[in-house]
């Protein structure tokens, strides 16, 4: 069978944002495979572990930087990956017609997708490629476990937690706390160099941008940041609630 | 028309829905109204819809008894389509927004996804969002004439009656897919407190509270004696101290109460996504280091085993002292 991961490269979360000319500014600022998606690759690769032929293929679609966060999928141990070259700001129901079509090309039984992605704080991407397909979408695991083409685990709900059951083929969305993802070891990192990344245009997948977007403004809501010690707790609760009383109007 | 897929549980329309409404009202495009309540045993719930909206369309069906996103979205596009709907709009939920975006692709059309602002400008949609782990306001527009757009919850005001007629109700045809995802157990999160989405105080505890009985002891009975909802980090539920459904958020929910109070958090990007909109947020922590300092407008810095105690002797005090 064949899984393919998607991949996104965004700033690391350790990262503070600046805002220059309506876009958030990434000169100098470490990038990083979105966490989200990490979870993807490192079911994937367990999935194969626990006994399933599989090929694993990370996809990713963004500029000519993707490439590190590729590597860096490959390096944990995926086979191969596929590179959509574009500068454009691609939104995540284009993206997932082009993902779409990977997986249709690729006969993908498997997509791993991170349930939002930390640079658009999108949470369709999954549920769209599914629906390009006409596949079901499993979204927010907790739990995972393949037996043959049965997919079975629990899932975050709204309102609970839901153990389901579903055929593949399917797309999977991810998050923190399915498994721990692994760190590259030195062997595989050197192995990921010689590992295949295909580039493919944007362009030849005849996908149109269905939005475009008007540039980023930062929230600059001051903060008051009175911070007072707490040795003693009683005049600190006190003074606490004072404030709640006449700034919030709390009946503390 | 404008298409509001109306969110109902236990056979009354959600609060987030009343909000739709208003969205769809103020967007600025001319068509009627429209309520599309999808179901099972859902006379009720187009009832109730229905003095607040021009017309409601409803498809009562046992196959529509449990919510499956790729069903309700064949169904949503379908009557979007055969009344060529310019707009469906569906509350962000997580499940509203995964059904979102089926429902785009099922209709060729933009997704303008968790805004908290949209209008038509010259025929174009254009709205605003949160982005980048709710850190900037993004302004995006859509480019296709049919738009689908999730309007995040709690940001615009519940719809009153329309004062005239309620909207005629009409039941309609679909035909539904069969559903492929299977759900075969449930463990609820069942609470009789007041939901996080809609608390104007909501109370969030951290790995800082101990454990499970700390948290009880400290961040469940401030909420009680301050009215509020109680919240907690990914890492209070990791350890299985409370359930997910309290969980505050990149991937628990988003709150913006008029107070947030940090009980021994200590700030992670991923946790201030979910409540760096709250109007007022207080920490109390022992770690003057922690990031929680650098966004709250209010800290102590401090052992909750003595802060918080002492703010609840304290509430219980003046409370007493008003009542007598
Ligand atoms: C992809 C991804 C998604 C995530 N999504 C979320 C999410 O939705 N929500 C979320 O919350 N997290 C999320 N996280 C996790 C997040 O990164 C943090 O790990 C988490 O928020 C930390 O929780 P915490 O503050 O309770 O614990 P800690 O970081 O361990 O902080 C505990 C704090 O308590 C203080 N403390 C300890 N004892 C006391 C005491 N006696 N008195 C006072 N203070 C005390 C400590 O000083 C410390 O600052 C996510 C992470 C990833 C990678
Ligand atoms: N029982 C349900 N009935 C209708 N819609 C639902 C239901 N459960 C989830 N949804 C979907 O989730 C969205 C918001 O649900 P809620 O969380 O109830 O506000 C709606 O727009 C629906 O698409």
């Amino acid at each position: 069978m064949r899984i393919l991961a998607i991949i996104r490269q965004v700033l690391d979360a350790e990262e503070s944002v600046y805002v220059d000319h309506r876009a958030i500014d990434l000169k100098g600022r470490k990038l990083v495979m979105d966490t989200m998606d990490e979870y993807g690759v490192e079911e994937a690769l367990r999935i194969r572990e626990r006994g399933a032929e599989a090929e694993i293929v990370v996809v990713g679609i963004g500029p000519e930087r993707l490439q590190e966060a590729l590597r860096s999928a490959l390096a944990m141990g995926a086979d191969r990956a596929i590179h959509v070259e574009t500068d454009e700001e691609v939104d995540p129901i284009a993206v997932s017609g082009v993902v779409a079509a990977i997986a249709r090309k690729e006969e993908a039984q498997m997509i791993f997708c991170g349930g939002q992605q930390a640079d658009w704080d999108s949470q369709v991407l999954g549920a769209a490629v599914a629906e390009h397909l006409d596949w079901p979408a499993v979204t927010w695991t907790r739990k995972l476990e393949l037996q043959g083409t049965r997919l079975t685990g629990q899932r975050d709900a709204e309102d609970g937690v839901e153990s389901f059951e579903v055929d593949l083929p399917a797309v999977v969305t991810t998050q923190q706390d399915l498994n721990e993802p692994r760190y590259p070891t030195l062997p595989n990192v050197m192995k990921a160099k010689r590992k295949e990344i295909r580039r493919e245009t944007l362009e030849s997948f005849g996908v149109g941008l269905k939005v475009r977007s008007h540039g980023v403004e930062a929230q600059s809501r001051e903060r008051l940041r009175e911070v007072i010690d707490g040795r003693d707790a009683a005049a600190a609760a006190a003074q606490l609630l004072t404030m709640l009383r006449e700034k919030a109007g709390v009946p503390a | 028309m404008i298409l509001v897929v109306a969110a109902h549980t236990d056979g009354r329309v959600s609060r987030s829905t009343f909000g739709l409404i208003t969205a769809a009202r103020q967007i600025g495009r001319s068509g009627p109204v429209t309520a599309l309540v999808l179901g099972s045993g859902v006379a009720g719930v187009a009832t109730e819809i229905a003095p607040y909206v021009d017309q409601v369309l409803v498809a009562d069906r046992q196959e529509l008894a449990q919510y499956d996103p790729q069903v309700w979205a064949a169904a949503a596009a379908q009557i979007a389509r055969e009344g060529e709907a310019d707009t469906v709009l569906l509350t962000a939920s997580r499940s509203g927004r995964e059904c979102s975006g089926r429902i785009a692709v099922k209709l060729d059309a933009a997704l303008l996804e968790d805004v908290v602002s949209v209008v038509d400008q010259q025929g174009a949609l254009t709205a605003e969002r949160y982005s980048c782990l709710a850190r900037v306001t993004e302004r995006i527009e859509a480019l296709s004439p049919v738009v689908v757009v999730a309007v995040k919850p709690g940001i615009f005001a519940a719809a009153q009656p329309t004062g005239v007629e309620p909207g005629e109700q009409y039941d309609v045809e679909i035909a539904l897919p069969a559903a492929r995802f299977r759900v075969t157990g449930k463990v609820g999160y069942a609470s009789d407190r007041i939901a996080l989405a809609d608390a104007d105080v909501v109370v969030s505890g951290g790995r800082g509270v101990g454990d499970a009985a700390g948290f009880e002891r400290l961040v469940v009975r401030l909420a009680d004696q301050l009215g509020g909802a109680v919240g907690a980090t990914r890492a209070v539920v990791d350890a299985g101290w409370r359930g997910y459904a309290d969980q505050v958020g990149q991937t628990g929910k988003t709150v913006q109460p008029k107070v947030y109070i940090a009980v021994g958090i200590s700030g992670a990007v991923q946790h201030l996504s979910g409540m760096n909109k709250s109007r007022l947020i207080v920490a109390i922590n022992k770690d003057a280091e922690a990031p929680i300092f650098r966004v709250c407008d209010f800290g102590i810095v401090g052992d909750v085993e003595s802060v918080v105690p002492a703010m609840i002797e304290q509430i219980a005090v003046a409370r007493l002292r008003r009542a007598g």
